[in-house]
């Protein structure tokens, strides 16, 4: 179903090609899609089923080859380079498979790495890190390196990252992927609640059939299409 | 992003990768230390030489017979010097109200012999008493030669500090009487020990009046005449009264060569200094092959780094921010370089002046603000490639690989 001015994220033909040595490969083919405010969706399928590349494209880490993509009414399929690094900043969260900690630095530090980015004051930020660890039972944590601690630790980590900049929309890439079953429920649980009782809007990838289940809205893409989308849930 | 945040971020990479940055710090201060203490000895040896000449006096202006256009050649040979110089001139010049103290010199070599029958060929200067003011030589014992007219001889002569205890010894020498040529000269004066100054070796002669001079080597001709300037007078002003002086008694042609001693300064003080330029110029290639080490070192850390910068651009890093980040680290290595560098080069040229006291090795103000700045093109320059490339990392490349 296609996007309409006041979804979040509206999507209209929107297509990637990829030219892998003279063949051209449409990785994401024609999608028409609208996820509102607030929306839990879930976006699944085989791999190479293009569901990254769409991602990639939502995170305005990629552009679209072809069609329109316009987040929050405003279409930025036409933006500049800085002006897309500025909606990522304070737009978007990301939470990676791989966690994507820098090594070097520690939890607080990693945590307060977009507000820096972001030019706000040394001043604003401290109290703001430790609330963001406070509120992911990281306090105690605060000056380790991403080394000193566990898998389920260092996504959360990784989460209190995304959401420090308090963003419209989250986007999790297998974020349990690479955690434990017990690590991985409780970071679910974590960005479940940052659904409910903050209003993020967020979109998990996976192919973990368990994890895509619990959303409220589920979408199937294969080979570059939605075959499935169980449509905005009416609560 | 803040550039406190820009510098701390870049600082923390450089930190973790200790060994690395150590390494390229090193590199870059050899390179600059080389700059500085090449130019600190480069510089020295001009000071050095200038102060040699100074020592000479450097209002000294010298006569030569011969036109001669090019300064300090040999005067011309056969047939090209139409008129000698004559102890007329010499007075002529003395009587020109701009110039001060004037000695004809005019040099042969003869034997000398003593009572107890030693004999050498020594160098024999004939000149004035105002030679010893002129050259700025000094009396160890005795007095100078006496003070009578130029052209009257005199048996009378003062004797170099080695030719001195060739010919006599530890023994005293004062008032004894010695054979120059074919005439005999009481011993007035001792010079005191000088060693070589410029070619002429001051310790191995006598002086004796020009008059006697011209009577041993049956010559009229003066080898030269050395003069200069009254009071505060400038020098150019009375080279140029000389040149007058003379061309009106030779018929009104300019047949002699007029040197001044500050031109020959200033000409040794131009060829040193353009040395000086070159070696910290040959020295300064090292801090560029220091600069390509960085430029090494730091497109190793972007292929290494690929995944935080996938993070930071997903971070929301401008372009700019991923850029300045990583020239930053570049110019701050070759920075840490060049602050060890000046320690080195300073050290050095420390170490230079307590070997060698008389030599005044000092950095320039210019050698170190040329090696520092050196250090800190070679950085940006050699950064920029390496930053740019980062910048440039597609995100999604940078984070899928890991």
């Amino acid at each position: 179903m296609a996007g309409d001015a006041s979804d979040l994220i509206a999507l209209a033909g929107v297509s990637r090609v990829f030219d892998l040595g003279g063949q051209q490969v449409r990785a994401v083919d024609g999608v028409d899609l609208g996820i509102g405010r607030g929306e839990y969706v879930s976006i699944m399928g085989p791999s190479g089923s293009g569901k990254s590349t769409l991602l990639n494209l939502i995170a305005l880490l990629d552009r679209p080859t072809s069609g329109r993509y316009a987040l929050d009414g405003q279409d930025v399929t036409a933006l500049s380079d800085d002006a897309l690094a500025d909606l990522r900043r304070h737009a978007i969260g990301f939470v990676f498979q791989f966690f994507h900690l820098v090594p070097r630095l520690t939890a607080a530090e990693n945590v307060e790495l977009p507000m820096t980015l972001a030019g706000i004051a040394p001043a604003e930020r401290k109290p703001r890190v430790a609330a963001a660890l406070d509120a992911f039972g990281l306090a105690d944590r605060a000056n380790h390196r991403p080394q000193e601690l566990s898998g389920g630790q260092r996504q959360r980590v990784a989460i209190a990252r995304a959401t420090v900049m308090r963003p419209l929309l989250v986007l999790a890439d297998e974020p349990t992927g690479n955690l434990d079953s017990a690590s991985g429920a409780q970071v679910v649980e974590l960005l479940e609640t940052l659904w409910r009782e903050q209003g993020v809007t967020l979109l998990v990838v996976t192919h973990d059939r368990d994890l895509g289940a619990r959303a409220r809205r589920r979408i199937r893409i294969v080979d570059g299409r939605i075959a499935e989308d169980t449509g905005p849930a009416h609560a | 992003m803040r550039n406190r945040d820009t510098l701390a971020l870049a600082a923390g990479a450089l930190r973790v990768q200790s060994r690395r940055t150590l390494l390229i710090v090193l590199a870059t201060a050899i390179g600059v230390a080389a700059v500085l203490l090449l130019t600190a000895l480069g510089d020295g040896a001009r000071h050095y030489v200038i102060d040699e000449f100074s020592s000479l006096g450097t209002r000294l202006i010298v006569i030569i017979p011969g036109r001669n256009e090019t300064v300090g050649g040999p005067p011309p040979l056969l047939g090209e010097t139409p008129r000698s110089l004559t102890l007329a001139d010499a007075a002529a010049a003395a009587r020109h109200p701009l110039i001060g103290r004037v000695a004809p010199v005019m040099i042969g070599e003869a034997p000398v012999s003593t009572p107890s029958g030693l004999e050498r060929e020594v160098m024999i200067l004939g000149s004035t008493n105002e030679i010893i003011g002129l050259r700025h030589l000094e009396l160890a014992q005795g007095r100078g030669l006496p003070a009578i007219p130029p052209d009257r001889a005199a048996p009378a002569c003062v004797l170099g500090d080695k030719l001195k205890r060739e010919l006599f010894g530890t023994g005293p020498a004062l008032g004894s009487w010695v054979r120059i040529g074919d005439r005999r000269f009481r011993v007035v004066g001792l010079f005191a020990p000088v060693g070589t100054s410029l070619g002429d070796n001051l310790d191995d002669l006598a002086i004796i009046p020009v008059a006697s001079a011209q009577q041993i080597f049956d010559r009229e001709a003066l080898f030269r005449i050395l003069t200069e300037p009254r009071g505060t007078v400038d020098i150019d002003a009375a080279a140029e009264a000389l040149k007058q002086v003379i061309a009106a008694r030779h018929e009104g042609e300019q047949d002699v060569t007029v040197i001044t001693q500050d031109s020959v300064l200033k000409t040794f003080d131009r060829i040193l200094t353009v040395l000086t330029l070159a070696v910290a110029g040959i020295s300064a290639i090292s801090l560029f092959v220091a600069g390509i080490l960085v430029m090494n070192v730091m497109l190793v850390a972007v292929a290494q780094r690929r995944a935080e910068i996938g993070l930071l651009k997903a971070l929301g890093a401008t372009l700019a921010d991923i850029r300045n980040l990583f020239l930053l680290e570049a110019v701050l290595l070759c920075l840490g370089g060049g602050a060890a560098g000046t320690i080195v080069g300073y050290g050095g040229t420390l170490l230079v002046r307590v070997l060698y006291p008389k030599f005044p090795a000092a950095v320039p103000a210019w050698g170190l603000a040329a090696g520092l700045a050196t250090a800190f093109v070679a950085g940006l320059v050699f950064g920029v490639g390496p930053a740019r490339r980062a910048a440039r990392l597609d995100p999604v490349e940078a984070l899928a690989k890991r």
